[in-house]
């Protein structure tokens, strides 16, 4: 059976890794690399990267750099950012990344959806839909790295992005970037329900318990970026919460936490001692492929 | 007989995620080259088709840069080792229907179409899924009996059960994995599926190396 995937974001801002809240204050973490690297050793089904502010400032993404990020992990990497005709499409997918992510130029010009998708394939492009509400249950989707209002709902661009051929949508809520405070349900649960596609949800994921919310809410994956930093294990340990409340994620790491139990905010509980004084004897060696 | 030092040619045709799968096979370390040329074709010791994209656009490519012909020569007529990565395996069809009728290499009896699950599942088919596999396969071997691997496809490869080493299930039951003969197709992406994808490329890396009677 299909196992819902758990997406690791990486925001990336003057090549840094950055956590960004809001859409408007940015706090560097590090080095895109070394973070594809720990992402990929933890247990994450995907990465997204994504160059935030690449069409803000008249840029591309760097081929070269996607080539040496994609080198790190070998985990399906989708890249976004200033995304403008089908060249780049064509160059980023050369260099070592499986989808592209259009945000901007998918609003502006849907017909680069359909011309990509009818070149690559229509699993090859990810349309990226972020998200402000802009009064009680209504929301507008915003470009530009949620500078620039588009007059559309997220609902209306879903469907054009689908009728033009997109392969999925990634859909993210601006208030809640950073907030912590989990998925937006009012935001996603019309989006979900309006297209064919599988939806990624991104945006708010503060404790493990908010991806299963996402799960929930019927995303064919959830997403989160800060949320995945400065714990160690972060991916495996939230993966192993989700499948102990139901979800259907896969386990495929080293280092699985079977058996440890986690606390009401999804944090591992200290093990009993006579547990941590066995682990401290066991050897676990790497894996020869 | 062993030759290391032999090379696994990827087919440059234009489409394909040609840089993860040289990140694969760089982390295995095996030599490996891109080209579309016939002189490296015919000297590597195994071919890799790997493919994203769209199988009319795929087969143009194909035609347009004579690989076609090189390929059936190289691989049916001569029995080197392939490998068919996701549209790389689809194009080892009779035909498909994405973006119209398009003939395939033809090497598999099979057809290629649109991934229709019964339950409302939502195409594309995208995610990590398990494969069963028919019986103690080469290319899975050291892998478990119910591995995940990653797909990512719109269309799906239709064919007889002489030919089907794997199996996943999404909504219907789809194809994952084909052999006939010295011809390998993978439908999921084993440069993107960690630990079980690599294992896997590195059984095909043996599988050319040490060539079993």
């Amino acid at each position: 059976m299909l196992k819902t995937r758990v997406i690791g974001v990486l925001a990336v801002k003057d090549e840094v890794v950055v956590q960004s809240i809001g859409f408007k204050q940015y706090l560097p973490v590090g080095v895109p690399s070394i973070a594809v690297e720990h992402l990929n050793r933890w247990g994450i089904d995907e990465i997204v990267l994504l160059d935030i502010h690449a069409t803000l400032e008249g840029r591309r993404l760097r081929h070269d750099l996607v080539a040496e990020y994609s080198r790190h992990g070998q985990v399906p990497f989708a890249v976004g950012g200033g995304i403008g005709d089908i060249h780049d499409v064509e160059r980023l997918i050369r260099a070592g990344a499986d989808k592209v992510v259009v945000n901007t130029a998918a609003a502006a010009q849907p017909q680069l959806i359909a011309e990509s998708a009818r070149e690559f394939g229509n699993q090859c492009i990810v349309v990226s839909i972020d998200a402000r509400r802009v009064g009680p249950g209504r929301y507008e989707a915003f470009t530009r790295s949620g500078r620039q209002a588009t007059g559309r709902t997220p609902v209306e661009l879903a469907c054009v992005a689908e009728r033009h051929g997109a392969g999925e949508i990634f859909l993210t809520s601006i208030d809640r970037d950073g907030s912590k405070a989990g998925y937006d349900a009012d935001l996603i649960t019309p989006v979900v329900e309006a297209v064919r596609i599988p939806v990624i949800v991104c945006g708010g994921v503060g404790r493990p318990v908010h991806l299963v919310e996402g799960i929930r809410l019927g995303a064919s994956a959830v997403a989160a970026a800060n949320f995945f930093h400065y714990t160690e294990h972060s991916v495996a340990v939230a993966k192993r919460y989700a499948e102990n409340l139901g979800a259907s994620v896969r386990l495929d790491t080293i280092v699985g936490y079977a058996g440890f139990e986690h606390n009401a905010d999804g944090r591992l509980k200290k093990a009993d001692d006579s547990v941590l004084e066995e682990l401290r004897f066991v050897y676990i060696p790497e894996e020869v492929i | 007989m062993s030759d290391r030092a032999a090379r696994i040619a990827i087919v440059d045709y234009g489409m394909g995620n040609i840089g993860s799968v040289c990140h694969a096979l760089d982390w295995l370390g095996a030599r490996h080259t891109v080209s579309n040329r016939a002189a490296e074709l015919e000297a590597a010791a195994g071919i890799i088709l790997p493919g994203v994209g769209a199988f009319d656009a795929a087969m143009r490519n194909l035609h347009a840069l004579g690989l076609v012909q090189l390929l059936t020569e190289e691989v049916v007529a001569r029995g080197k080792l392939f490998l068919g990565i996701c549209l790389g395996m689809q194009l080892l069809a009779k035909d498909s229907l994405e973006n119209g009728f398009t003939e395939g290499l033809g090497w598999i009896d099979g057809h290629v179409r649109a991934i229709e699950p019964s339950n409302g599942l939502r195409v594309p088919h995208v995610g990590w899924n398990a494969v069963s596999v028919c019986q103690s396969h080469p290319l899975f071997q050291r892998v478990g009996d119910e591995p995940y691997f990653y797909f990512d496809h719109t269309y799906h490869l239709q064919c007889g059960e002489d030919w089907i080493a794997g199996w996943c299930d999404y909504g219907e039951r789809c194809v994952a994995a084909v052999q006939k003969d010295r011809i390998f197709g993978v439908q999921f992406h084993p440069e993107k599926s960690q630990r079980n994808g690599l294992k896997l490329l590195r059984n095909f890396l043996n599988a050319v190396y040490d060539p079993q009677p």
